[in-house]
């Protein structure tokens, strides 16, 4: 539980990690570093990933309410318009479309030859949803990497474990969300205790071999996912036709309200649902030391890549 | 009475006398046989205990596509309105298959929808107007002789944020859950989560006066918030004279404030803290530093025990209030 409820105030940045002159992100980042370090950032963080789940909770019921459906959709956009002009949006859709992108990716030799999957080039186009994806709600995943880069990148995400959540009450446990893992991994390294062989990864189209999956919450596997919680328009999945075939077709509104039929051009809450993966937004002691192992690792993948 | 999307009229009666002597049948039903008859008499009425019925009289046609959060009959008793979370719709007692659709806030595209309405009332006086309230906490009064479609609100009352308690959860504890117009129609009163206020109808601009409720909540709309306590609907009551009004809370306590003498009592409805017919004790919450003897704490309240229906008698000072499985009904001390 919270000490308090989440106020709009900067608390002090002593925390801050990284001193903004030895890092090659422009000044704004470096305050936005501070932003991020204080607990109301983080504060925030949970408030968003509490309400994306609970919209998707929503959207399980089987008679939505629709008026406490719309005061979660406001909040996740306040605390999204928010973000925005932190500049704290930017880094995190960046950290998005930096594991979406293919070139982008921190992905070992390996596991590269296996991205044969169509759907997984598809990247951002939406995929469809499986009644165990909606079952499962939404994952989280902590993603460490390390190897030959001297850094040690922590991305975290909205894992119910990271030490910094103070609440995970809310979190219960992984849940997987889509069909679509992969495994990607620094130089083939991955720094763990975990069991799997850090090649067995979850192919594409399988929903996520939940055991493998629920290992990995703690640490580890290193795993992206582009998964999406989004009806496709077509074609309907027929598990989920059938869920809703006898429901009075106004609640096909609902869903659109819920999960963001289409993807619209700008991020709303809704959109946001569907670019939600494992590597959401970073923690707040890493988030301006990940953009910078961004570069650096973009710098290394280039080499890998040989582009 | 409101089951999700359709709308029942329904008789409550009480009988507390039955027939007996019956010529043809005997008492417990079964037939007589006519030839053994041989006198007639007249069945008389003798009494038995009280019975309460409820007969469906009317049932109005699923014209609701999501839940139906008011209804409220016309001062003309011919007419009444039910709203859902889009749509208010003006239907006849007698009709049961149609029904007017008076007020439409569905936008073309849903994922613009930001607002819903959450309740609706007519003026105890006038027939042609009404308010409804809604999810951002405003309330619209509508005039029907305007036009049928009573888009355009004829006054809107709004008070403005607060900046100092500005947070993420302020749209959602605006929200307005109940509004309830005072018996001479001068005022009407809403409901949010942590507030009752007092609306003078010519003044739009902000309340004339603010209740709280349980202010030692607002320190705790996070967690209130995860647990979904944040988005409970309380009502709220006017007595008879419109000088105290009544409002639910947690831990089985609903609170009373009395307008004109500026005081305000929060009293407990359990079995365990009082027998019947002994004057209820006040309670006391403590928000914070040294709790005194017979203070509770914030952090001891039971979030699973609330108060969101309440109901004062029109005259009488009898008032109905309902826990999660008990109605209770209190009333003025008896000297």
């Amino acid at each position: 539980m919270f000490p308090k409820g989440t106020k709009r105030k900067f608390s002090d940045s002593g925390e801050e990690p990284v001193s903004s002159g030895d890092q090659s992100p422009p000044a704004a980042s470096s305050a936005v570093a501070r932003t991020l370090s204080s607990s109301y950032s983080l504060q925030r963080q949970s408030l968003l990933d509490m309400s994306l789940i609970k919209l998707q909770l929503c959207h399980m019921l089987v008679e939505p309410n629709l008026c406490r459906s719309v005061l979660i959709a406001n909040t996740v956009r306040q605390i999204q318009e928010e973000m925005t002009q932190d500049g704290t949006w930017q880094i995190m859709t960046q950290a998005l479309a930096a594991a979406q992108c293919p070139a982008d990716r921190l992905v070992a030799t390996e596991v590269l030859c296996r991205q044969t999957d169509a759907a997984a080039q598809a990247g951002q186009s939406p995929k469809p949803f499986s009644v165990v994806g909606l079952e499962e709600g939404y994952h989280s995943e902590e993603v460490v990497m390390e190897g030959d880069v001297e850094t040690e990148v922590t991305m975290s995400t909205l894992s119910p474990v990271s030490p910094q959540l103070s609440s995970a009450s809310y979190l219960a446990g992984p849940f997987g969300m889509g069909p679509c893992w992969e495994e990607e991994e620094e130089d083939g390294e991955c720094e763990e205790d975990e069991e799997e062989d850090s090649e067995e990864c979850v192919s594409e189209g399988e929903e996520g071999d939940r055991d493998h999956l629920s290992e990995d919450s703690r640490t580890g596997e290193q795993v992206f996912g582009t998964f999406e919680i989004k009806h496709p328009a077509p074609p309907p999945d027929p598990a989920l036709e059938e869920l809703f075939s006898d429901v009075d077709p106004s609640y096909y509104d609902l869903d659109t309200v819920l999960t963001g039929m289409q993807a619209a051009p700008k991020m709303g809450p809704y959109d946001l649902l569907e670019s939600l993966s494992s590597h959401g937004p970073t923690t707040l002691s890493s988030s301006s030391s990940c953009r910078s192992d961004l570069n650096e690792l973009d710098h290394i993948m280039e080499i890998i890549v040989g582009s | 009475n409101l089951s999700d999307k359709t709308i029942k009229l329904w008789k409550i009666s009480e009988r507390d006398k039955r027939p007996e002597g019956y010529n043809l049948k005997e008492d417990d039903g079964r037939f007589k046989d006519p030839n053994n008859i041989t006198s007639l008499r007249v069945p008389v009425l003798i009494p038995m205990d009280l019975m309460v019925e409820a007969s469906p009289r009317r049932v109005f046609a699923n014209a609701h596509t999501y839940h139906i959060n008011s209804i409220s009959v016309n001062s003309d008793n011919e007419t009444y309105l039910s709203a859902d979370d889009l749509r208010i719709n003006l239907w006849h007692l007698e009709i049961t298959d149609r029904s007017f659709n008076i007020v439409d806030i569905k936008p073309a595209n849903m994922e613009e929808l930001t607002e819903v309405i959450t309740a609706a009332e007519f003026h105890p006086h006038q027939c042609n107007t009404f308010v409804y309230s809604s999810s951002k906490g405003t309330i619209r009064l509508c005039d029907m002789r305007v036009s049928a479609l009573c888009d355009k609100h004829s006054k809107l009352f709004e008070e403005p944020e607060d900046p100092s308690n500005r947070s993420f959860f302020s749209e959602i504890i605006s929200s307005i859950s109940d509004v309830k117009f005072s018996h001479n129609g001068r005022y009407m009163m809403t409901r949010d989560y942590l507030s009752v206020k007092i609306w003078d109808l010519n003044m739009e601009s902000r309340p004339v006066e603010t209740y709280q409720v349980h202010e030692y909540l607002r320190s705790k709309l996070c967690s209130l918030y995860e647990n979904d306590c944040i988005f409970d609907k309380f009502e709220c009551c006017w007595n008879g004279n419109d000088s105290v009004v009544m409002t639910g809370s947690y831990n089985n306590f609903f609170r009373m404030f009395d307008r004109g003498q500026r005081r305000d009592v929060t009293l407990e409805a359990s079995r365990e803290n009082s027998k019947p017919m002994q004057v209820l004790k006040p309670r006391k919450v403590c928000a914070g530093g040294k709790r005194k003897k017979d203070e509770i704490s914030v952090d001891s309240l039971d979030f699973n025990k609330k108060i969101l229906h309440t109901a004062w008698h029109p005259q009488d000072n009898i008032i109905a209030v309902a826990t999660t499985n008990n109605l209770y009904i209190f009333q003025d001390k008896v000297n």
